[in-house]
């Protein structure tokens, strides 16, 4: 019985393509909202967290001063070298630490001239920081300790000062220091902050103190902690050794702050989760009038064919096999639907990941889940219309004009 | 039920009613449509009903296809009460034994000729190649070889009723109930239709019970009977008079 619901069912769509068509477009619409705002948002979220762990997923900061806002800190006295040094020597649970020294400069080579930031660090922070050397050489041990001239450079310097050329072994002048390039950083693109992370300079931590800062101040120590090291019992014991290297009564509170990368990891993709599940929600209610288009579409077409219905009755069709006929119509119309949609969201994923560079990440269950969501509208609301017309009475149906 | 029905042999009578009444309405608006009519069919007739608008015998009709039931009454198909029978058993009766064709031919548009031939298989749930096999038989009896794939839109009137003549005779049922099936078509196409119901009546035995107004299509029946304010006017054997 079954399949020849389907046979009629299939017949009647195929008689009427454009209505058919019409009626689907609710649904492909729906359903396309729904996936393609779900896949993009999950590309997107996953963009962020793909960042976050490109700065390495096990980071942490110490800055001086108590932490006002994400990134800010105001107050209290600066780090020493000493201090990381300290953290290095007496928290085992920590796979590396940079002090690092940061400041604005005026980049020049030749005619060319660019502003960036110029950061003194040890040959750590590459590791801390996640940053790969990708021409020439790190920092020798010899370099460092003595603060030699030398430095190493993000692709968007390179890009600006040097064009094609190679610049290793070349020279630029960063205020008044003229430094050697060694090296040139692997590009790491935008940041989930939409900070240029190629746009950078790094010197050791002892020439940016001696010849660019005149101090001999850390600003904030990187470090990163091992695998499966809890950064909240990290930020404790970090938290004990600086208050008693600052030496802090019990009474006063920390004028430093630590930071954990983890906790703006999950606030940045919390947001877009958020975002992507509201999104999709308003998709789904688009879905759901698509459904009630069926119904009311199927309602007219039960009473323009309430001829045929007669007809059908009159030859010996059953209720049973009307309302089947007519809700295998309506869940045909809303699963073809639904596979349109779907094939539409993915083209509108791929084409919008493209555009915006997000990763395109395939979302099996909620396709699945739309897919199933569009077939269960169409019996819902389809039930209503079919029954409508498995309860007519054949005579009064075959004398309908 | 079934087993009844294939024990049917020719020349019995298997329509009988006897002193059915239909009545519409109540109270007030009480209208008898039909006020207490007996009659009997006899397998292989074909008989013509005729009457004035109103007379009760599209009302009649309606019984003898199990469309409608009796108020009152007894409406005996092969011994079965109809009265009796859920609205499913008599589409099942439907079904299995009647055919109807229609004044306005009810085929379903933008559908071929084929498909809506095989309408009525579909439902009996017979295999897809017997369906097309019988179907495209089915329309050769009816002389519409080749026509097969055309749509109604595509078919002139004289060829929808055949289309629909054929739909009606494609399950082989025991009885064809036609309902005006000239009323819509010139005076050459009528006859050709009424010369086919006239041989599938004689070379095939289905009984025909036809409604018409046109006194010149009743005279291909056998018999006819008159209805007039929901009694019978007349019941004449024309055979017998002949």
């Amino acid at each position: 019985m079954l399949t020849n619901a389907f046979i009629l069912a299939l017949r009647e769509l195929r008689r009427n393509k454009m209505r058919s068509f019409l009626t689907m477009l609710g649904i492909i619409i729906g359903v396309a909202a729904v996936i393609s705002l779900v896949t993009i948002g999950g590309g997107a979220t996953r963009q962020v967290t793909d960042q976050i762990s490109s700065l390495g997923s096990n980071l942490m900061m110490v800055m001086p001063g108590r932490r006002m806002g994400p990134g800010q800190g105001g107050g209290g006295a600066p780090f020493k070298l000493a201090d990381a040094e300290a953290i290095a020597r007496e928290i085992p649970s920590i796979r590396a630490v940079a002090p690092t020294s940061a400041s604005a400069v005026t980049a020049i080579y030749a005619n060319e001239n660019w502003s960036t930031t110029v950061t003194g660090t040890t040959d750590r922070y590459f590791d801390v920081s996640n940053l790969k050397i990708e021409e020439g050489r790190g920092f020798a041990a010899p370099e460092i300790r003595s603060g030699a001239a030398v430095c190493i450079i993000g692709a968007t310097v390179r890009e600006n000062l040097f064009g094609r050329q190679n610049p290793i072994g070349s020279k630029i002048r960063l205020n008044k220091l003229s430094c050697e390039i060694i090296g040139l950083l692997e590009s790491k693109g935008q940041s989930s902050m939409g900070s240029d992370q190629d746009d950078t300079v790094i010197i050791p931590l002892r020439t940016f103190q001696r010849r660019i800062s005149g101090k001999t101040d850390v600003n904030v120590i990187r470090l990163s902690v091992k695998d499966g090291v809890s950064t909240d019992k990290m930020k404790k014991e970090i938290g004990y050794l600086m208050r008693e290297r600052r030496h802090l009564s019990d009474a006063e509170e920390d004028d430093f702050s630590v930071m954990d990368m983890k906790e703006i990891s999950t606030m940045l993709t919390g947001t877009t989760k958020v975002l992507t599940g509201l999104l999709g929600a308003v998709a789904a209610v688009s879905l759901l009038v698509g459904g009630i288009g069926i119904m009311n579409i199927m309602m007219v077409s039960v009473t323009e064919r309430t001829r045929e219905i007669g007809t059908r009755l009159a030859i010996g069709a059953l209720e049973r096999e009307v309302l089947l006929q007519f809700l295998v119509e309506a869940l045909v119309l809303s699963s073809v639907g639904g596979l349109i949609g779907i094939a539409l969201a993915l083209i509108a994923a791929l084409a919008v990941s493209g555009l915006l560079q997000v990763p395109f990440i395939l979302n099996v269950p909620i396709i699945l889940e739309s897919f199933l969501f569009s077939g269960a509208i169409g019996i819902v609301f389809g039930f209503f219309p079919a029954r409508k017309a498995a309860m007519l009475n054949p005579i009064e149906a075959l004398r309908h004009e | 039920m079934n087993q009844a029905l294939s024990d049917i042999e020719k020349g019995k009578p298997f329509i009988e009613l006897r002193e059915v009444t239909k009545i519409y309405g109540t109270g007030a608006a009480r209208m008898a449509a039909l006020g207490g009519v007996s009659f009997t069919i006899y397998q292989g007739e074909f008989v013509a009903v005729m009457g004035p608008s109103g007379s009760g015998k599209s009302t009649c009709m309606n019984i003898l296809g199990c469309l409608d039931t009796p108020t009152d009454g007894e409406y005996r198909f092969c011994g079965v009460e109809v009265g009796r029978l859920s609205r499913n058993q008599r589409a099942l009766l439907r079904r299995h034994y009647l055919g109807f064709v229609f004044q306005g031919f009810n085929l379903l548009n933008r559908t071929s000729a084929l498909e809506n031939v095989e309408l009525p298989l579909v439902y009996r749930s017979e295999p897809r190649r017997r369906r097309h096999a019988r179907a495209r038989e089915a329309l050769a009896q009816v002389g519409l070889t080749g026509w097969e794939h055309h749509t109604p839109g595509e078919l002139s009137g004289g060829q929808q009723q055949r289309v629909a003549i054929a739909r009606a005779i494609v399950t082989e049922p025991l009885v064809l109930l036609a309902d005006e099936p000239t009323g819509n078509l010139d005076s050459a196409r009528s006859e050709e239709i009424m010369e086919l119901l006239t041989s599938f009546n004689r070379d095939h035995g289905i009984t025909i019970v036809m409604v018409t107004h046109e006194a010149d299509m009743a005279a291909y029946a056998g018999r006819t009977i008159h209805f007039k304010d929901g009694l019978i006017e007349h019941d004449r054997n024309h055979k017998e008079q002949a």
